[in-house]
């Protein structure tokens, strides 16, 4: 019954949404030989709209910032960017038909977009029958490599695996034993999967794990279960999805699972923006890990968060999902820059390679169209920031996960042709 | 001993959640026959209403007494929900009696506005709006009956709206500038945080519970003896209860059966309030939290047998004690060496999403021998 609710008032408000999003955007200046069009596409109504408005946001700032520096040139002329957003109405089928939209209609030459895995999963077949481009910028499970997307997000090996390794050797807890937790879904069973094989390689030990099916709130059985499978305390890896966080924390906290009592939960989906949402009064001195920190304390961390709250509001935060959606759009203009061309297979071939110093610290474009990335550890503060522990070098994007049985010893190569979506090592 | 005090607790904990949820809608829907699908949203409404009363707390006037807000809102929340219910009740309901189908479909359409309301009315304005609704709709009635006699009551009724619109504009610009983050639409789940003497656990007879779940065991008890008082002990309990048997010859005998159904309506709906206020203790609150709960609400008050408290009351502990029995894998603790199969089973079951499975199975298991619930009793939907 709630699933289709939430259909039909994706489908009320996304017919509102197409009235009032087909416009285009950028401002006016005039110092621009021509324009180029890309297309963003997000969420903007039902659920998801939380977060994927941010990344809208960030992807805008973006622009305009390409804008005021002169805008993109290719082949000796200067490119004004404008935009077209759409709205993904949290419904996957609309992501895959408003892409379809997007490339045909429209023709941008490039899409950024997409949050939920199963928004991307929905758009992919419409990019590769298409042989068009999607920037997605979100963490994900990976376990997917496309030639016709470029994922900006951390892998499993970018986040899940330092922090396990983190809680494991390193935390108050260390060699502690671990609990798993997750929403009842794709990434949190994927990425569970990857840290029961991590952990016992590390030789420790997961004694029990549970997921909370979407939508559910009631923790009781989940918390007499670590109570009883974690007596005197231990390790938490949690990957709740969204408000389902609030319960849990709020309830562990009742039921004194709290670090004072020797319980640390690393999280994977708890960034500065959920914090506040939560309440850093349930979260502190729990962990988190990301590419990305609002915390980072250097000039380009600094100027990324600054030109955002100018841009938005004082009030607004920043976190890793803007940061990779922010990169993606710099990474798009070096590479269109460096082709010569809007074409899609000559970008395409032009990403690979490419540099960016991003707030996060330097990022390369890899074969496997995923960017390495540099993985932090963070506890969290009592003013709802990360309080940064551990900084790994740069970290190289695993597509296909190492750890997991079903992709082990399997690669992506997508600047060989031999080698393609998957090949083994 | 403990670990079957630790399960018991754990089992009314649930149960009493699914309980003050459901007790709304065992009255709507099981004294009334109307499946209100808006029930979850009525509980939404309870929920902000918290959040709302958390707020105005936090002001310097009314911060000594910050510690009491959480009592205070379930007042509140009880008279919010229970106003919009009543609305919805004269404006939609009272037209559809009879018409299962129509009536679905038009809460269903209810709860969306209410669902969007929330995302795009800032929550002070929505405060001022509610402010305005008690007004008008309760003012006309307190005039003496005399002054109504001697004025059309036409204009009472209109003079009164008016006055309400006044206040409720009023009310909602003083919040809106005295609490900022009320004076902003927003779409963003918000969090009620429970007082200080709320939170941690305390312990009883050697085990740790935990408080917010104690207050919502309070809440719910309160709640079903004050209802069950309410219904069998008043006289306007009475005559709902007869409106309830049978309808037509409760019309003869003299008792404004439409009066019955605005306050029965109105019952149901403010308890459904009082539900969010204890789910707001749990979870976020936003937009979608009553959809989380109404199928569950259903769930409690078809097994408990339409019309029946009791009943609604029993299903919910069964359905609490069950979850925790079979999601945390209890027997295995109870019984540590049993035969290998069997074990396996039960750690397959083991989890939450997988005890809900075996819940909805087990009580499709029952509704086929038992089909009218644990206790059916006659009513209108017996008559219909």
């Amino acid at each position: 019954m709630r699933i289709s609710r939430r259909i039909l008032a994706g489908l009320a408000t996304a017919s509102l949404a197409v009235t009032a999003t087909s416009c285009g955007g950028g401002g006016t200046s005039g110092s621009f030989d021509d324009t180029v069009t890309v297309g963003i596409l997000h969420s903007l109504s039902g659920t998801m709209a939380i977060s994927e408005s941010t990344l809208v946001d960030t992807e805008k700032m973006a622009i305009e910032e390409i804008n005021a520096a002169g805008g993109v040139t290719v082949g000796g002329k200067s490119y004004k960017i404008e935009y077209i957003v759409e709205d993904g109405a949290s419904d996957w089928p609309t992501f895959a038909e408003k892409s379809k939209k997007l490339i045909d209609q429209d023709g941008v030459p490039v899409v950024f977009g997409g949050w939920t895995s199963a928004s991307r999963k929905a758009m992919l077949p419409v990019y590769e029958s298409k042989d068009a481009f999607l920037y997605y910028p979100i963490q994900y499970e990976a376990q997917e490599c496309s030639n016709n997307i470029f994922y900006t997000g951390a892998t499993p090996n970018q986040q899940s695996e330092p922090a396990t390794d983190f809680m494991y050797k390193r935390s108050p807890a260390a060699g502690g034993d671990f609990f798993l937790v997750g929403s009842d879904y794709v990434f949190p069973r994927t990425s569970n999967t990857i840290t029961k094989a991590q952990v016992k390689q590390l030789g420790g030990k997961v004694v029990g794990e549970d997921y909370l099916p979407l939508g559910n709130t009631e923790v009781a059985p989940i918390i007499s279960k670590i109570k009883k499978a974690l007596p005197e305390g231990g390790i938490i890896i949690n990957t709740l999805n969204g408000d389902q966080n609030v319960a849990f924390f709020k309830q562990i906290q009742d039921a004194g699972i709290t670090p004072s009592s020797g319980y640390y939960v690393m999280n994977y989906s708890i960034a500065e923006e959920e914090i506040s949402t939560i309440g850093p009064e349930f979260l502190e001195g729990h962990y988190g890990a990301w590419n990305y920190m609002m915390s980072i304390d250097t000039p380009a961390s600094k100027k990324f968060a600054a030109s955002f709250k100018k841009r938005w509001g004082a009030d607004r935060v920043v976190a890793d999902p803007q940061e990779s959606a922010y990169n993606m759009v710099y990474l798009w203009k070096q590479a269109v820059e460096d082709a010569g061309t809007f074409d899609d297979n000559a970008v395409r071939e032009a990403l690979v390679g490419q540099k960016f110093d991003a707030p996060q610290g330097p990022v390369e474009v890899m074969p496997n169209h995923h960017l390495s990335q540099t993985v932090r550890i963070g506890e969290i503060n009592a003013e709802g920031g990360f309080t940064i522990l551990e900084e790994t070098g740069v970290v190289l994007p695993q597509a296909w996960n190492q750890k997991h049985p079903s992709s082990k010893g399997f690669a992506c190569d997508w600047t060989d042709p031999s080698k393609g979506e998957k090949y083994k090592l | 001993m403990e670990l079957l005090l630790d399960s018991l607790f754990n089992g009314v904990a649930i149960g009493s959640v699914l309980l003050v949820a459901a007790l709304g809608l065992a009255i709507v829907f099981g004294l009334m026959g109307v499946i209100n699908l808006a029930h979850g949203e009525l509980m939404m409404l309870g929920a902000y209403t918290t959040y709302v009363t958390q707020l105005i707390f936090k002001l310097p006037i009314l911060k000594p007494f910050y510690n009491s807000y959480i009592i205070v809102s379930i007042f509140l929340a009880f008279i919010v929900s229970g106003v919009v219910g009543i609305l919805l009740e004269k404006t939609i309901i009272r037209k559809l009696y009879g018409s299962p189908l129509e009536t679905l479909l038009a809460t269903w359409g209810v709860s969306l506005i209410l669902q969007q309301f929330v995302r795009s009315v800032p929550l002070a304005y929505g405060t001022g709006l509610v402010i305005s609704l008690l007004i008008g709709l309760f003012l006309p009635t307190t005039f003496p009956s005399k002054i109504k006699e001697s004025i059309n009551f036409k204009y009472i009724k209109f003079s009164s709206w008016i006055f309400a619109t006044l206040t409720g504009v009023l009310t909602g610009s003083l919040i809106s500038s005295s609490v900022s983050k009320l004076s902003r639409a927003s779409a963003r789940n918000v969090d009620v945080t429970a007082p200080s003497w709320m939170r941690g656990q305390v312990e009883i007879i050697g085990t740790a519970f935990p408080k917010t779940r104690l207050m919502i065991i309070v809440i719910t008890l309160i709640s079903v003896i004050a209802i069950t008082l309410f219904l069998n002990q008043s006289a306007w309990g009475m005559r709902i209860r007869a409106v309830t048997q049978n309808r037509q010859m409760s019309d003869c005998l003299g008792i404004s059966t439409e009066k019955v159904d605005i306050i029965t309506f109105g019952i149901g709906s403010g308890l459904a309030g009082v539900a969010g206020v204890a789910v707001s203790l749990l979870g976020s609150v936003g937009p979608n939290v009553g959809g989380n709960y109404i199928v569950g609400c259903f769930m409690v008050v078809v097994l408990g047998g339409v019309g029946n408290l009791l009943g609604t009351v029993l299903a919910s502990f069964g359905i609490g004690i069950m979850t925790d029995l079979i999601g945390a894998g209890r027997l295995l603790s109870i019984w540590p060496d049993m035969p290998l199969p069997l074990s396996n089973t039960i750690n397959f079951f083991a989890t939450t999403s997988m005890a809900r499975v075996m819940i909805f199975a087990l009580i499709v298991i029952f509704l086929q021998f038992k089909p009218t619930g644990l206790f059916p009793q006659k009513g209108r939907m017996v008559e219909n």
